[in-house]
């Protein structure tokens, strides 16, 4: 019984339309936020930094792209890391030939081409649907990595295809430590998920769900889909931008086509599930589980057992152990990790008694 | 059951996690030196990074064994990388600080994609790249890449090698004129690598260049061959990584009709675990070489004998596989290590003591592999003699060219260069020119 749900009324619109309606989680969100950026710059290891963290929240923001597209509005999609592809060389020539462009600028035009791109791939969706419309927006997958590869303009003909991302500069202070540029990535991906929030409660939010469970009878209550489906495609294509170009640009540092092949797509798709479609904390579970359990897998095997079992062996059991809680989590939790904190949510605000 | 089941498994969760992230007491004691083993053991790419960094492990045991540098002890560890650039990143940072709170001194990834990924974070942290044999070509030049070697020679060196090696076999240079020459590779930053040097090439001895590219992991190559087909090319340089992918580039030649005496593998497409798998169809395919093959090298004897037949600590899980093609090179690259670490306690003057990452890296400028020095490592015939300098950062330039007759690899041709050494040289400067103004690097006088 930390805190209760029972007797609390709305008594206004304006308390009707918040986003988070209780004050406790409220204050838990401001103190997570705070103590992420008040006090883990300071303390972290640059390992945790740039190893663990930058990369989470990246790969956590086209999660949450990819959630707005297939968890609110239902559409599948399978060229997450297309867009991803699109944003982080759009930021890259953005900068290139536009010197004097500040770098926010720059992401956010990035973000903006890679929703253009993504309109563009998102067409199909208006006649066609499920799984048929993943194989086309896989389409987008392989043809945004193929102009990168095939056209040297987007990689300014640098020979090898690999080239070095510019240093991020912000209003003539650079940010290029490990901590500098988490705090960056930190207010980033808090400000786009503060705006997730807002249109997956508001009436956006609501067309989307609407096309998503019906689309026939959303249609019919006068929800455009054209717009709506366009709508949700663009925003997830600039949240997909946005965080690709974070990607490319404060994790690794180089911009490669290859870095966005299709296995990166499938990836942030199974992040999406594993974390709870349709959720906003889904996708940073989903992007934990995905991107660092493998990770702290190596760590611990290598930590516990060392150099006694035979490293091969013990690489390929970390993958046999992933690929097992992943079903598990399927055949136990189907609605995602986001779910199992709901579940946990519940049981605290009934304590001491139980569900 | 369950209930106990329940009860344990958070309990069991926690420990684990705890001694996952405790960080292990820093026991520090003076003679040891930190390496990083940054392995890829799953995967496509699983032949290559077992065989090579179980050579790098196998040596620093033996060398532990030995009485260590100068008796350093050498401690290490690993971290696996899937040979993804994401992950070498990751690799990187965890692999920074040792478990006995050294910094490392060097860093090899084994695949030109990783390798690129952490370029740029190498002066910066005062640690070497050292690519055997991969990677990025232009660091040979170490005004710009001070902190970067290609000690095993690169790619550019090495495509000059083979064409030159063409025309030997046609009967010379004038031969060459209106050949047709097919380079099939693997759709990366590391397929590509070559193409500036073979371009320039091609145009210079009047031949055509065909590209034709292989979208990874490269195991679906039936259009490629059809092409290769129509296009009747006489010879096909072939760059491919992981052993699918190789293995069904000679099937698939096979099945073209395609002779496998005209079809020239890269160093790091053609292994005994590629060639094995393709069976006859394998058969006369050439293979370059940057350290070469066979368990008859003094140093690859003792090793085996003194890890795998006196003791069992050797770090190959398949002790056959000692003295392959990987494993050899494994070896090539950890002996540059150990002799980098050599020359840096003797200029530091740090002798019988560890040192930092930029005295390691004078000690790697300074390699001096003399054809005496590498017959009293052991290592004679195996890697080529080569010298070092503060603008010279890559190896000999040489290779030798093999031939699989189906059960092993032959030695077709001695020691080999490309044809013109100074002219790849100066491809060399030329781009790290165009990256250093790119990016704003101030070379690095050598005056």
């Amino acid at each position: 019984m930390l805190y209760r749900q029972a007797g609390r009324f709305r008594t206004s619109y304006s308390m009707d339309a918040r986003l988070v309606p209780f004050f406790e989680d409220r204050i838990a969100l401001a103190a997570v936020f705070l103590f992420a950026l008040c006090v883990v710059p300071f303390s972290a290891s640059d390992y945790w930094l740039s190893a663990i963290l930058i990369p989470w929240l990246c790969l956590s923001l086209v999660a949450l792209g990819q959630n707005i597209l297939m968890g609110y509005a239902g559409q599948l999609s399978l060229g997450s890391a297309g867009f991803m592809a699109a944003g982080a060389f759009a930021c890259y020539n953005f900068e290139l030939r536009i010197p004097e462009m500040p770098f926010l600028v720059s992401l956010i035009m990035s973000g903006l081409v890679a929703a253009a791109v993504g309109i563009v791939f998102g067409l199909p969706s208006l006649r066609i649907r499920g799984l048929y419309l993943a194989v086309a927006t896989l389409a987008s997958q392989f043809f945004i990595v193929w102009v990168i590869d095939k056209f040297g303009w987007f990689k300014n003909y640098d020979s090898s295809g690999i080239i070095t991302a510019q240093d991020i500069v912000i209003l003539g202070k650079s940010f290029t430590t490990p901590a500098e540029m988490y705090v960056v990535v930190l207010l980033v991906v808090a400000v786009m998920t503060l705006l997730a929030m807002n249109m997956a409660s508001g009436s956006v939010g609501r067309n989307w769900m609407a096309v998503r469970d019906m689309d026939v009878a959303a249609e019919a209550m006068g929800i455009s889909l054209l717009r709506t489906k366009l709508q949700a495609f663009a925003i997830s294509s600039f949240y997909c931008g946005v965080g690709g170009a974070l990607f490319a640009f404060t994790f690794l540092q180089s911009l490669e086509p290859v870095a966005f092949d299709i296995n990166l797509s499938f990836r942030i798709l199974f992040m999406v599930i594993i974390g709870g479609l349709g959720t906003i904390i889904g996708a940073y579970l989903g992007a934990g589980f995905i991107l660092l359990l493998p990770v702290f897998l190596n760590i611990f095997f290598h930590a516990v057992v060392g150099e006694a079992v035979d490293a091969t062996i013990v690489s390929a059991f970390e993958q046999v152990i992933f690929g097992v809680l992943m079903i598990m989590f399927m055949i136990y939790e189907p609605l995602g990790i986001a779910r199992l904190l709901e579940i946990g949510q519940e049981r605290l605000r009934r304590w001491p008694f139980k569900v | 059951m369950k209930s106990i089941l329940k009860r344990v498994a958070p309990a069991a969760l926690a420990a684990a996690a705890l001694t996952a992230f405790a960080a292990p007491p820093a026991a520090m004691a003076e003679e040891e030196q930190y390496f990083p083993v940054p392995s890829s053991r799953v995967g496509p790419f699983s032949a290559m990074g077992t065989g090579y960094y179980g050579g790098i492990i196998d040596y620093m045991q033996y060398v532990n064994k030995n009485g260590g540098v100068n008796g350093v002890q050498l401690v290490w560890a690993e971290c696996e990388t899937e040979y993804n650039a994401a992950r070498t990143v990751e690799c990187y940072q965890r692999l920074l600080t040792g478990p006995n709170g050294q910094k490392m001194l060097v860093f090899d990834t084994l695949g030109t994609p990783g390798a690129y990924a952490v370029i740029n974070r190498m002066s910066e942290e005062e640690t070497v790249l050292a690519q055997y044999g991969y990677g990025r070509t232009d660091a040979a030049d170490g005004t710009v890449w001070p902190w970067v070697f290609n000690a095993a020679s690169h790619y550019w060196s090495q495509i000059g090698m083979k064409l030159q090696f063409m025309a030997d076999q046609e009967g010379g240079v004038e031969n060459m004129k209106g050949k047709k020459i097919v380079h099939l590779h693997i759709d990366s930053a590391y397929g590509r690598e070559p193409l500036p040097a073979m371009r320039q090439i091609a145009k210079d001895w009047g031949m055509e260049l065909v590209e034709i590219s292989i979208p990874p992991p490269g195991l679906e190559q039936q259009s490629q061959w059809l092409q290769i087909r129509r296009e009747r090319p006489d010879w096909v340089t072939f760059w491919g990584a992981g052993s699918g992918m190789n293995s069904t580039g000679m099937t698939n030649a096979a099945r073209m009709g395609f002779p496998r005496e005209r079809l020239v593998y890269v160093t790091f497409g053609g292994a005994e675990e590629d060639m094995v798998p393709a069976g006859d169809a394998a058969k006369g395919t050439y293979v370059v070489a940057n350290a070469v093959p066979g368990r008859d090298f003094p140093l690859i004897a003792d090793m085996y004998k003194t890890l795998y037949e006196d003791s069992n600590v050797g770090n190959m899980a398949n002790p056959d596989r000692v003295g392959t093609v990987y494993y050899n090179r494994g070896v090539g690259a950890a002996v540059m290590w150990i002799e980098a670490l050599k020359n840096a306690q003797e200029m530091s003057g740090k002798v019988g003591k560890a040192v930092v990452g930029s005295e390691f890296r004078d000690g790697y400028e300074a390699l001096n592999m003399t054809p005496e020095k590498l017959e009293e490592i052991g290592i004679t015939g195996m890697v080529a003699p080569f010298q070092l300098s503060c603008a010279k950062h890559d190896g000999a330039g040489k290779f030798r060219m093999m031939q699989w007759n189906g059960e092993k690899f032959d030695l077709i041709t001695d020691w080999m260069g490309p044809p013109d050494p100074t002219f790849i040289r100066g491809l060399v400067e030329s781009s790290a020119g165009k990256f250093a103004s790119e990016n704003n690097v101030e070379p690095k006088n050598c005056g």
